[in-house]
């Protein structure tokens, strides 16, 4: 079964349609990644997968159950979105660590405040935190940061943040991990530590969404590639099909700079 | 004539006294408008529209008008007018009243420093929280409160410090703080009448206050130089 289906979503901003018909499915340990222009609707897509945008038509179904309708207002109650967003994990472009607390503290807090709601948290709170701080070591250690885990986001660099940022992301145990361009805020030796990063996610059967202009990382570390341009999905397919035999005229414009270099 | 050297302690004393009730009022007003002014920035933000208008028309009468006239109508406006002396005549009543004038009065300002912190704070902060499966509630208290509070610590240390002058207001209605007891020596009062020294003696306990809470609010924002 697919982990993820989107059906038909549809999302306009006042009265521009960014996302038009909106379709595909992604199969579990997959790699996913979203190219396309400024504009085109990539950033919206990934915000309705995390309900930071509600769309206005279509269902996105996670492992065959219904997570959102826009049929159904259900599915808008604050408690529902709650729950719903959680199968989805989201990396920003600007990191959005919180500045008052450390590398690790940033990891554990949304963890810790979900324990506070377990039936048995008050009895056994020393050993729920101390298996909440020890996952949250574990992938600190992961993204190559255990040195860094009591610093403040304000003493990491740039590339450092992104990861703990991954870090705080993979805590809550995502079904998808969602990226918003997560290198376009870094200078191109950052990138690669970030990108190195994702690529040993994808090697651990991570499944992930990547909204990138990183053409080369795109088509060496994705399963399938959807071009999107004006609200579309405009070019679906795996990597060789996207990049190497372009259906759309847009689509061989998009990719001419990329390829020719 | 007594000299200065021997009216001194009896003034001081009686200035001690005065400045007690200024401090009462001080920090009665800081326990009442540092929520209220919370309250009335939610407010300010409501989903509510009549909700929103209300407060706004709110703000703008308190603080388009002199302080002195609001202690004046609050502390009068229910005897002379509505002929029903809410606050009684005495002391605790005109302290009671002064009270009221201030948390309402301070609360206005306060509640506009809140909403300029809040709306400073990136909107990269909510989403973050909302993604991580958090509360509204949860994202405000443990993300973005202390964050908030380190923005608007400035403009607040200079809202405190006019607090602690304007207590003197209070006088109009004749409560009893330190400028009170300090114009009794200019009427007579305890064998000494006639002295104006003391009114400007009053001067040094403003003074000595707002020293000990400058040094206090510079440490507190020291203390949150850790983050940025």
């Amino acid at each position: 079964m697919s982990i993820l289906e989107v059906e038909h979503i549809g999302k306009s901003f006042e009265h521009t349609e960014v996302l038009k018909d909106i379709c595909f499915t992604m199969e579990e340990s997959q790699v996913l990644s979203i190219i396309g222009s400024s504009g085109s609707g990539k950033t919206t897509l990934l915000r309705c997968l995390n309900f930071l945008e509600h769309a206005d038509s279509g269902v996105i179904k996670v492992a065959g159950n219904v997570v959102f309708d826009a049929d159904d207002k259900e599915y808008l109650k604050d408690s529902v979105i709650r729950k719903n967003r959680l199968h989805f994990g989201m990396v920003f472009q600007s990191f959005n660590l919180f500045p008052q607390y450390t590398a690790l503290q940033n990891v554990m807090l949304a963890k810790q405040l979900q324990a506070e709601k377990l039936p048995d948290f008050k009895a056994k709170k020393k050993e729920i935190f101390t298996e909440i701080e020890d996952e949250a070591k574990m992938l600190l250690y992961q993204m190559g940061l255990s040195e860094r885990m009591n610093n403040y986001p304000h003493q990491l660099s740039g590339g450092q943040c992104q990861r703990v940022a991954i870090a705080r992301a993979l805590a809550m145990k995502p079904d998808i991990l969602c990226f918003d361009e997560p290198t376009s805020a870094l200078d191109p030796e950052l990138t690669g530590e970030v990108l190195k990063v994702i690529k040993e996610l994808a090697e651990q059967k991570m499944t992930m969404i990547i909204v990138t202009h990183e053409m080369a990382f795109a088509r060496d570390v994705s399963d399938e590639v959807i071009f999107m341009d004006d609200g579309y999905v405009l070019e679906y397919g795996t990597p060789d099909e996207v990049f190497n035999h372009p259906k759309e005229q847009r689509t061989k414009q998009f990719l001419g700079r990329f390829i020719e270099g | 004539m007594d000299t200065f050297i021997e009216q001194l302690p009896i003034v001081v004393h009686s200035l001690n006294i005065g400045f007690l009730q200024t401090l009462k009022l001080f920090f009665v007003t800081l326990i009442g408008a540092l929520p209220l002014g919370l309250i009335i920035c939610f407010g300010s933000k409501s989903k509510i529209a009549p909700v929103r208008f209300i407060l706004k028309i709110f703000i703008w009468i308190i603080r388009g008008t002199p302080l002195m006239i609001q202690l004046l109508i609050i502390y009068y406006f229910p005897g002379l007018v509505l002929h029903n002396p809410i606050w009684g005549g005495d002391e605790s009543g005109r302290f009671f009243a002064s009270s009221v004038a201030f948390i309402i009065n301070y609360a206005c300002y306060f509640s506009e420093i809140f909403r300029g912190g809040i709306i400073s704070i990136p909107v990269g902060q909510d989403e973050a929280g909302l993604v991580l499966g958090m509360t509204r509630s949860q994202i405000f208290f443990k993300v973005k409160l202390l964050q908030m509070v380190k923005r608007i610590l400035p403009p607040m240390s200079n809202e405190i410090l006019t607090l602690v002058k304007d207590t003197s207001l209070a006088r109009i209605i004749a409560l009893q703080e330190v400028i009170w007891a300090g114009q009794a020596f200019m009427k007579g009062s305890q064998g000494i009448s006639g002295a104006i020294w003391p009114l400007f003696f009053t001067a040094i306990y403003y003074l000595i206050c707002n020293g000990l809470l400058t040094l206090l609010l510079g440490g507190l924002e020291k203390k949150l130089e850790y983050f940025r």
